[in-house]
């Protein structure tokens, strides 16, 4: 007879809320695809997509970088809904083919089932609504959660109206919500040079885009597509300061730079502008799948961690397959597998125009400086002593690189937007510290829930009774917090008994 | 090469008792040399509740006594935090409280009762339907994190050395006594060695015929968004333990673990599930007018546990050089003083400031050999589960 721990997590588990064929998160192009060749297939198809975000979370940055740049339109659900729906024929395309379309639903966990986690059958996938929070088995899961923007710091990038591509290129598309009306874009690759075209179409001013180099990063007809709209190309220079107010941008302050990158005396230029959108690079949205365990590996030319794909686009983790940008998405250059060249550039510029001591996490208020110098955050008031001289290479002397362990000691990446805005400038950094290449930093972790979500929200409300009964602070081992001087005499063993451990471990 | 240079002491787990330990014994003026497989403080020594209370331990007095000078003694901050509150939601867990009061005060440290008023004073956050709590004018927290690497940076700035990514492969014996360990760096010759390496301390002492009984478990946590301060961080009970980081963020765990395969993969996975759902209803039932606060990340450890759940803290009549150290899944708060034991047994054989007799190895000589499957202690039965793929 098999006997169970009583404490341990067998059987503790509510059966899920439903079982779910093939899963399709995210309604994008590639998402969209997937789901109507699953159908074609005959699975019973659910296409789960976050869109209309929570505007509270679009507050956060979260998915994407807004930059506070939306109108008040995305309070209003349903108009956005209509909206979005309007935005993509596909979606009415996919509800015709009899797909269970889901909008504003988030997928915020994946927990497939392991040696580690036997408890667990199959995927057990999170989703919730805004409303409700539930937990589905899924035979199948496809990701296509597309990609977000690389964030790089520079003095004001805190002010509201500081966007990334992909969030802009919501809010004009998806949204028709975009509050801003002058705009300058950083980066003059595919990304930049898509952006400021789709941008000056949807009747925004393109003051400029800016490009640290001596021409142009994307391709040649999209460069010639520009200039036939007449958006003006700032080739050598970058952005020193995003200036503005308490409402946030007006003005971007650029400087000069030389052939060499240095900034060039005399060089500054001020441009009017209410958003400064980066379009250095899109990072594919990979946080799912690596939440769930799945293998990634760093290919710059396709935006920095990527799934490791069969053939058929599964994932080392079982039934969990990728699409589209999360899959990667193709730089404007061949390179290195470990380089990652034009966000590299881009960082040594802003460092050369700004400096150190700009942000680089947000949430947490970790300046570059503090990264390199691996200090413990401010309100510890703890950084004279020997910690001052615990930076970047004192710390490498012990070991390779590694972005987690400086997240703990920086706490750069800890804060709400879930190291969205940071965690790639944070792994730049450090491979420049580090003098290797940024494919050589291994990837900060991404945890459940993907999504910053209320406590509230998440609590599980079908609690079974096993795990209320079973719960216990620690291990609920009998033994365990018997007083030393009791080991040994009658009273050993007794102390769950006698109204100890069961709900305090401290 | 000087990596390959020996030490007096070789301390086999840069986990928090072995950093510990490494420290102490630095500090006395013996070469140290502590290798660790991965980074220092990576697996349950920088992944757990930060808990400095361990009433019931042979160590508590002299964790009690260390915490409080452990910023100005290793010269790094710990972000240590005096004192305890636990909240009884329910009569019940007040008796339980005073229990624990009891057996505090049988050592000479305080607590008192506190009312439902007194308790939201303290904790504004807490539910309105406590019935009250206790104050423990002892114990405290502190940010495992940010101790490990403490710890390791002051046996740096001792002249200890710290060897990462450096996994032990073998122990060699000769005439009674370690006289060194292989490991995928080279060999490294000691005078004595201490084995602290958690789960794996099983793995590493079997072959040289010593049987160290532990099993491997994950636990989960999560953590949320900061939210204003309360006056004291560490407010725990609903069945959590955790505590408030200075940054204001709710750091809590607790509830049902999962016991792993003893022979899994070392370093281990940590999975965690969908028990941070479970873990989010029980902190908004201890803190409901914390709901709206966001669920920022979740994480597991890999902690492991003796039959008895006690530590095993000995130094072995055989090798006689050889000193054992598990915490069995509590040592975070107690390792100013586990450390200290270990250093005392590896230089004097016994500990001058507690009696561990009843932490020795040799408890377990008469173990069944079938001990886990009797407790349960074994991975779950794999759940009905649909075809995945």
């Amino acid at each position: 007879m098999r006997v169970v721990d009583e404490k341990a997590i067998d059987g503790k588990f509510p059966a899920v809320g439903e079982t779910i064929d093939v899963l399709v998160v995210g309604a994008g192009d590639a998402g969209c695809q997937a789901a109507r060749e699953a159908a074609a297939g005959g699975a019973s198809v659910v296409l789960a997509d976050e869109n209309p975000l929570d505007p509270a979370l679009m507050g956060l940055d979260v998915p994407l970088a807004f930059g506070g740049r939306m109108d008040g339109a995305v309070q209003n659900r349903e108009r956005m809904t209509e909206r979005l729906v309007l935005a993509r024929p596909a979606l009415a395309e996919a509800y015709e083919a009899g797909i269970d379309v889901r909008l504003g639903t988030t997928i915020w966990g994946i927990f497939p089932e392991s040696a580690e986690s036997r408890a667990l059958a199959g995927l057990t996938v999170g989703l919730e609504d805004g409303r409700r929070c539930w937990m589905a088995r899924a035979r199948r899961v496809v990701l296509a959660t597309g990609a977000r923007d690389l964030m790089l710091g520079f003095a004001g990038c805190d002010r509201p109206g500081v966007i990334g591509a992909r969030a802009l290129d919501a809010l004009l598309h998806r949204y028709q919500a975009f509050a801003g009306r002058r705009l300058l874009v950083l980066g003059s690759g595919s990304e930049g040079l898509r952006v400021a075209i789709a941008a000056h179409r949807a009747g925004v001013t393109v003051a400029g885009i800016v490009e640290p180099g001596a021409q142009a990063e994307g391709p040649a007809e999209l460069v010639a597509e520009v200039a036939e709209l007449g958006l003006a190309l700032l080739t050598r220079y970058v952005l020193v300061e995003a200036a503005g107010n308490a409402e946030g941008v007006t003005s971007a302050r650029l400087a000069a730079l030389d052939d060499e990158g240095r900034v060039l005396a005399g060089g500054e230029r001020e441009v009017g502008c209410d958003t400064i959108c980066l379009a250095i690079a899109a990072v594919p949205a990979i946080e799912l799948a690596a939440a769930a365990g799945a293998a990634l590996r760093f290919e710059g030319t396709l935006g920095g961690h990527v799934p490791v794909l069969d053939e058929a686009g599964r994932t080392s983790v079982g039934g969990l397959e990728m699409v589209g940008a999360a899959a990667g998405v193709p730089a404007d250059h061949p390179a290195a597998p470990d380089a990652w060249p034009y966000p590299e550039r881009w960082l040594a510029a802003l460092i050369a125009s700004g400096g150190l001591e700009v942000p680089c996490c947000r949430c947490e208020s970790v300046t570059r400086a503090d990264v390199l110098g691996v200090r413990p955050p401010a309100y510890l008031e703890a950084r004279s002593g020997p910690i001052a001289a615990r930076d970047l290479g004192r710390l490498l002397a012990d070991g390779p690189p590694n972005q987690d362990q400086v997240k703990r000691l920086t706490r750069s990446g800890m804060g709400e937007c879930q190291g969205r805005r940071c965690r790639e400038q944070t792994a730049l950094l450090l491979a420049r510290g580090a003098g290797v290449a940024p494919g050589r930093i291994p990837l900060a972790s991404y945890r459940a829930p993907v999504r910053p979500l209320p406590l509230a929200l998440l609590a599980d409300d079908a609690e079974t009774e096993a795990m209320r009964a079973g719960w216990d602070a620690w291990f609920g081992i009998p033994t365990q917090w018997t007083p030393w001087w009791d080991i040994g005499t009658e009273r050993d063993g007794l102390g769950r008994d006698a109204g100890l451990g069961d709900t305090w471990h401290l | 090469m000087d990596e390959t240079k020996g030490a007096a002491v070789v301390i086999v787990g840069g986990g928090v008792t072995g950093l510990s330990a490494a420290w102490w014994l630095a500090r006395a003026g013996v070469e140290v040399l502590v290798l660790e497989s991965g980074i220092v403080g990576w697996e349950a020594s920088g992944r757990n509740g930060g808990g400095c209370t361990h009433y019931y331990s042979p160590l508590f007095q002299e964790e009690q006594r260390l915490w409080p000078q452990m910023d100005r003694l290793l010269g790094y901050p710990t972000e240590y935090r005096r004192f305890r509150v636990g909240v009884a939601l329910n009569p019940g867990q007040m008796v339980r409280y005073d229990t624990v009061a009891g057996h505090a005060a049988r050592l000479g440290f305080h607590s008192t009762r506190l009312d439902a008023k007194e308790l939201r004073e303290l904790a504004p956050p807490v539910s309105e339907a406590a019935v009250g709590g206790v104050f423990s004018h002892f114990g405290g927290h502190a940010n495992p994190q940010r101790t490990v690497q403490a710890y390791a940076w002051a046996v740096q700035d001792l002249g200890g050395r710290i060897l990462q990514n450096c996994a032990v492969t073998g122990i060699e014996v000769g005439g009674g006594r370690v006289r060194g360990v292989a490991t995928t760096r080279g060999r490294f010759g000691c005078e004595a060695l201490v084995v602290a390496a958690g789960p794996r301390t099983s793995a590493l002492l079997a072959p040289l015929g010593i049987d160290v009984p532990l099993t491997p478990a994950r636990a989960e946590m999560i953590v949320t968004a900061p939210l204003p301060a309360m006056a004291l961080g560490g407010v725990d009970g609903n069945g959590l333990y955790g505590r408030q980081t200075l940054r204001g963020n709710l750091a809590y765990g607790g509830g049902p673990h999962e016991w792993l395969d003893p022979d899994g993969a070392w370093p281990p996975r940590r999975p965690t599930t969908p028990l941070l759902r479970n873990l989010a209803r029980r902190l908004v039932e201890l803190f409901p007018k914390a709901g709206h606060v966001r669920v920022l990340r979740s994480w597991a450890g890999v902690i492991e546990n003796t039959p008895d759940g006690r530590p095993v803290i000995d130094r072995l009549a055989e090798p006689a050089n050889l000193t054992v150290a598990t915490m069995s899944s509590v040592g975070f708060g107690l390792s100013p003083a586990s450390g200290k034991a270990v250093a005392q047994l590896v230089q004097d054989g016994r500990c001058h400031f507690a009696d561990l007799s009843s932490l020795r190895l040799e408890r377990f000589a008469n173990l069944p050999r079938d001990w886990r499957e009797r407790r349960g202690w074994v991975p779950p039965e794999p759940a009905d589960g649909v075809a995945v793929g």
